[in-house]
């Protein structure tokens, strides 16, 4: 059998500014073959074309008016403050749990640990669902509420902000135990050993160090927390002023008024992207969350 | 081995982790800086853990001034935390994310002094260790030799009992460790409690320390002044860290027979039995014919296998009976035309050879 040498491939056209770039960078061609490239911007129109069109059907003349002929201001005013309650909550509580997960030991924790990220993956209305089943005046907890405290809660802002609490506290949970996890517990050695007790070693070296996480933590699960839907409509309705928040608020004006429901999808696209922004620079350099 | 206590530091303990096991027993006294040397994984750093408290022993016993920090049998065990201790760990471990002023003053305000006390020490250690400028720094713009210092700060400001360094001057260049290594002397001698000073550099422990503990493989193999350990090495490790040629041997009469093969005879050696004989690798002279012998000379053959070169001369790696490490001028590999596979003859004073009985356990 004769084995052939094989033959050079036909010269292509390389740019100056490319073979400056190789040249500068290394590495070899970077072009794109055909087959990632287009499902990839198949891909890309996907994501785009919808948010394109939200831009391009706005009432950018009429936005005021579209915005006030709803409750806009209402349901967005309700909307931020519960979500930064939950997120308030889920740091004060979530926080040591996420502690608590990465760094004690004890049977069953890595159930613990699968159960309280449930609702990262459950959905949402069947969150609300098993919300009302707690806390309902016929609920497990809910009877109990009623009858000691008469405390009523599904239906009512305070279940605005236990739905979106149950809904967006495990995005907290995971990327802060994370953080908690990769920490370098040298630090908190060092910090032992010059006399601190372990809550001291907590508040001062742990907590600061893994502060970004925590941002980034608190971020995910305050845009999680606004955009709650599902549990928060099943478990706390849809009462505008008193429960109704944007997302909820946009479904509805979409039946009657899309203008306004485009506006208001507008107003939670600009939250979103500044979100998005802040989270990008600071936190999020290449990170999988 | 038992050791007297005198309000200084006791170690009497096995501390075991994983399949390692560390055997140790030393003390150190007020004022004394100890130097645990030995390679990597010896366990020097196992045993600054153990007395940090950040690894309980596995049995027997540490205390401090007869204060137990860690007793094994009686169950007795002292978090770190509750240890009036200093560490200076190797990479110095400063907290990112405050300011040198603050970390000094962490151990104050941990160890339950006031904000305004806590301040106002940290800032005597800052200037007692010319850091005042540094103070609103944070650790990630000092050089090496700063945050060494602010670390050697960080650990006094808490008033420590025992100070704990480990490796303080391995993370410097060469250039600033002699400058820092000076100035880490001083502090030291200036400490009142026992300090451990852990250290791979053999130039490092005999500097700073005022005794050595050698370690190798979880077991101290030696222990004894800078002076004794650079002078009379007790294992092929010491030997080599203090650059000495090493030969176990049994001595009768003015001759020792060696256990690599040859014989010395050293008049008046005053030595019998097991005994260790240690030369200088520049006490020993090659030449290419054998020097007049005489019973103040010891000569032999042996048979060139290596040639290194050092600074400013040549080091030889001879075969014989015994083997010997040689140090010659370059000129002289010229003049000899000394070669790989050589045949030389090896000659030294019977002067320049250092005999001293040999601990038997520990004999290689």
């Amino acid at each position: 059998m004769v084995i052939r040498s094989p033959r050079s491939a036909a010269p292509s056209r390389l740019t100056a500014r490319e073979r400056a770039r190789r040249a500068a960078r290394g590495g070899a061609s970077r072009s794109v073959p055909a087959p990632l490239l287009v499902p990839a911007l198949i891909a890309i129109l996907f994501l785009l074309l919808p948010l394109a069109g939200l831009l391009i059907r706005a009432p950018w003349g009429r936005l005021g008016a579209a915005l006030s002929g709803t409750d806009a201001t209402q349901a967005l005013t309700l909307s931020l403050w519960t979500a930064t309650v939950s997120t308030a909550i889920s740091m004060v509580i979530g926080v040591p749990l996420a502690w608590v997960l990465a760094r004690s030991s004890f049977p069953g924790q890595r159930l613990l640990r699968a159960l309280v990220t449930l609702p990262l993956v459950l959905p949402p209305v069947v969150g609300g669902v098993a919300l009302l089943l707690a806390f309902s005046r016929t609920g497990i907890v809910g009877r109990y509420l009623d009858s000691w405290f008469g405390l009523t809660i599904p239906f009512t802002p305070l279940a605005v902000v236990m739905a979106e609490t149950f809904v967006a506290m495990p995005f907290l949970i995971i990327t802060v135990e994370g953080a908690f996890r990769s920490a370098d517990q040298g630090f908190e050695e060092a910090a032992a050993t010059l006399g601190a007790k372990r809550l001291t070693v907590f508040r001062r070296i742990t907590l600061p160090m893994i502060a970004p996480s925590l941002g980034a933590g608190a971020v995910l699960c305050w845009a999680r927390a606004l955009g709650e839907f599902g549990a928060t409509i099943t478990f706390a309705g849809s009462f505008p002023g008193q429960t109704e928040t944007m997302p909820i608020a946009v479904y509805y004006a979409l039946e009657n008024d899309p203008d306004a429901a485009i506006a208001l999808s507008l107003v939670l696209l600009v939250v979103s992207v500044v979100v998005l922004v802040s989270l990008r620079d600071r936190w999020l350099r290449g990170s999988p969350l | 081995m038992t050791h007297g206590d005198g309000g200084g530091l006791v170690v009497d303990a096995e501390v075991r982790r994983g399949s390692f096991t560390l055997e140790v027993s030393l003390a150190a006294a007020p004022g004394q800086v100890l130097g645990l040397l030995g390679p990597n994984g010896a366990g020097k750093s196992t045993l600054l853990s153990a007395v940090a408290g950040l690894t309980p022993v596995s049995a027997g016993r540490i205390t401090l001034a007869s204060a137990v920090f860690d007793d094994a049998d009686q169950g007795t065990f002292v978090e770190a935390a509750g240890r009036p201790i200093g560490f200076v760990f190797q990479n110095y471990r400063l907290f990112p994310h405050m300011s040198v002023a603050e970390n000094v003053a962490f151990s104050p305000r941990a160890r339950g002094q006031g904000k305004q006390a806590a301040r106002s020490a940290a800032s005597y250690w800052l200037d007692r260790l010319r850091l005042t400028d540094l103070a609103d720094r944070k650790p990630g713009q000092l050089s090496g030799g700063q945050a060494q210092r602010v670390a050697l700060a960080r650990a006094l400001a808490g008033q420590p009992s025992l100070l704990l360094l480990d490796e303080p001057l391995s993370a410097l260049d060469a250039g600033t460790r002699l400058d820092v290594q000076a100035e880490l002397k001083r502090h030291l001698s200036d400490f009142a409690g026992p300090s451990l000073l852990v250290t791979h550099d053999p130039l490092e422990a005999l500097v700073l320390a005022d005794q050595v503990v050698v370690f190798e493989d979880g077991r101290i193999v030696q222990e004894g002044t800078p002076a004794q350990i650079a002078r009379q090495p007790g294992t092929d490790y010491v030997a080599k860290l203090v650059g000495l040629n090493l030969y176990a041997g049994r001595a009768d009469g003015d001759t020792v027979a060696l256990a690599e093969g040859g014989t010395f005879v050293i008049p008046d050696h005053g030595q019998h039995g097991d005994v260790h004989v240690a030369v200088r690798p520049s006490a020993i002279v090659v030449s290419t014919q054998p020097l007049e012998h005489s019973s103040a000379r010891n000569t032999w053959q042996a048979k060139i296998s290596g040639l290194t070169l050092l600074a400013d001369r040549v080091r030889l790696d001879l075969d014989g009976q015994p083997p010997a490490l040689v140090d010659v001028t370059p000129a002289a590999v010229a003049e000899l035309s000394l070669d790989p596979g050589s045949q030389v003859w090896l000659t030294v004073k019977a002067t320049d050879l250092e005999v001293y009985p040999r601990n038997g356990a520990q004999a290689d």
